[in-house]
């Protein structure tokens, strides 16, 4: 055991709930992808989520953990932590004075399963179940891990270069974002897709998800903290403040554009904005962060619109929501942050200093060329295998009763009066009235 | 007999509805269909995405009635599904050969005649006493 420094009973509490707020934002994913998936895709593209979260947990504990924290290299962790060995109740200073390190590990495993959760926006409709589990875990362990060694563990040499990450904008969301734009080029488009309007198939749905999303990333970011402290309330603020001012970004632009502001348009600005904030929450003032959100969703506005007129078919724009939203967010901390704000951040900018920008950018590349260099290795790793693409006659049958045997929507129609489905064993589903022995009687 | 179809619009439908129980019609099947017609189409925006949604929602009215019920049926939904614009919908009018009525088998004309249930349970009761 390490040198116990004491627990603060206040700060563990606040990190324990944060854990649990950044969980919930995988079933809040689950339901904003949910609700832009067309209906007969809705399970395989919510399922995506929960496996990316399930796998990335069990991968978590056994080895990634260590390979992400553990002092190791500047390149990667080693194994000292394998299986969660040494991490225990006591705090580790390093990373969190007044938490036990077990729960500092914990909150950092929700990151890892919503990192690769993201990713399944790009690939619905078409991509093999298992293949996208087989893709989350090596994804995790050859990307993710690195990345998250690199920024943010004790020696990783973006952390070292003073670059400033507060809750993932370059782990997260831009590696997100790159290694979806990515995946959906390897993978092909959907055969529809260009051909034939894909509407969302149900809106309210996709709200819910972004309420719950935006609910959650109090923890993401509030949480990040480490500590229920004034950086904490900050945060808290800043990330509040950036989902509203994208979501205002987002129908100012329609309004202009098109003269009519949309409800999946407001959920994706409220989204951009709460992207963009991710890395500056803890070091920004409130004020800035209104800028930051309403330049990140009007730039995944126009990186949607752009990417609408290419080839590749990142379905649910992964790339423009997480990957342009978290660049701008990444930039805009080396523009915006201030010691005002907190002492152990950087002057950015705008506070008169210009070398955190340069650090930010070269933050920002190192992670899009990584991930852009890595991703295509594990596609390629998947496929040989297990085949990543569902066949043609799957998909035009529907994911989710091909992958699944599953459908999202029966009930309500004629089908149930009709008896459509049987249990197995049975061969007929006979008459009511032979059944019960009476006949059908005329009401009143 | 004949039966009669109508495609109207689906914010017409209380008005038709209404316009065809003062005319006593009061047999009438409703259905929620989507067809195509001259009208302008729907232009949506999803994002990037600018939809045109080429079929528009309609409501499909059907009524099977004898000979003099066809032109005051005919005549409640021009008075009640009728704007003025493109896309109002059509009647068609098609000769029936035969009426069946599931619960007592009466045919043609005698099925058409509407009862109703307060009517019939009346006549059961009567039945019953006798």
């Amino acid at each position: 055991m390490t040198p116990a420094s004491p627990l603060v009973a206040g700060d563990t509490a606040w990190v324990l709930m944060s854990t649990a707020l950044v969980l919930v934002m995988v079933p809040g994913l689950a339901c904003f992808y949910g609700g832009l998936s067309r209906n007969r895709a809705v399970l395989n593209t919510m399922l995506m989520s929960f496996g990316a979260l399930a796998v990335m947990s069990v991968f978590w504990v056994v080895a990634g953990y260590s390979l992400a924290f553990s002092t190791g290299s500047t390149w990667l962790g080693d194994f000292s932590w394998a299986g969660m060995q040494g991490v225990g109740v006591a705090p580790n200073p390093t990373y969190s004075a007044g938490i036990p390190h077990v729960l500092f590990s914990a909150f950092q495993m929700m990151f890892a399963g919503i990192t690769v959760a993201l990713i399944s926006g790009a690939v619905v409709e078409r991509m093999r179940f298992t293949a996208f589990l087989l893709f989350a875990l090596l994804w995790g362990a050859l990307v993710y891990v690195p990345l998250a060694h690199w920024v943010w563990a004790d020696g990783g040499w973006l952390r070292s270069l003073g670059a400033l990450d507060f809750a993932g904008g370059t782990v997260v969301h831009i590696s997100a974002g790159v290694a979806a734009v990515v995946l959906a080029r390897m993978l092909g488009r959907r055969h529809d897709a260009g051909r034939t309007a894909i509407l969302p198939h149900n809106v309210p749905l996709t709200l819910l998800g972004a309420g719950i999303l935006w609910f959650g990333w109090f923890g993401f970011n509030a949480g990040s903290a480490l500590a229920a402290d004034g950086i904490s309330a900050n945060a808290l603020i800043t990330t509040h403040t950036s989902a509203a001012a994208g979501l205002l970004s987002w129908i100012a632009v329609e309004l202009i554009r098109t003269r009519h502001a949309t409800a999946v348009g407001a959920a994706t600005g409220a989204v951009a904005g709460l992207v963009a904030i991710t890395p500056a929450a803890g070091f920004v003032s409130p004020l800035s962060a209104i800028a930051i959100g309403a330049v990140g969703a009007a730039c995944a506005y126009a990186a949607i619109q752009l990417r609408a007129k290419t080839a590749i078919d990142d379905a649910l724009d992964v790339f423009a929501c997480h990957g342009v939203a978290g660049i701008v967010g990444a930039l805009a901390t080396g523009v915006f942050a201030t010691k005002v704000i907190n002492g152990a951040g950087a002057d950015g900018l705008v506070a008169g200093n210009s070398r955190l920008l340069g650090v930010q950018t070269i933050a920002v590349l190192a992670t899009i060329a990584f991930v852009a260099v890595m991703t295509p290795v594990v596609v390629l790793a998947v496929n040989s295998i297990t085949k990543i693409r569902i066949s043609l006659a799957d998909e035009l049958a529907g994911v989710d009763t091909k992958e699944h045997r599953e459908e999202g929507y029966h009930g309500g129609g004629l089908a149930e009066f009709a008896g459509q489905a049987i249990t197995l064993g049975q061969r007929v589903v006979l008459p009511a009235h032979e059944v019960y022995g009476q006949a059908l009687s005329g009401g009143d | 007999m004949k039966l009669i179809t109508a495609i109207i619009r689906p914010e017409c439908l209380a008005d038709v509805k209404a316009a065809l129980f003062r005319a006593g019609v009061t047999g009438v099947t409703f259905s929620r269909v989507s067809g195509h017609g001259g009208e302008r189409e729907v232009v949506q925006q999803y994002r990037a995405e600018t939809v045109i949604l080429e079929f528009h929602e309609k409501v499909k009215v059907e009524m099977a009635v004898s000979e003099h019920y066809v032109e005051p049926t005919i005549a409640a939904i021009l008075s009640s599904a009728r704007t003025g614009n493109v896309g109002d919908g059509k009647i068609f009018v098609q000769h029936l050969d035969r009426v069946v009525r599931i619960r007592t088998g009466e045919e043609d004309t005698a099925a058409l005649t509407p009862v109703t249930a307060d009517a019939v349970q009346r006549q059961a009761q009567r039945q019953a006493a006798s």
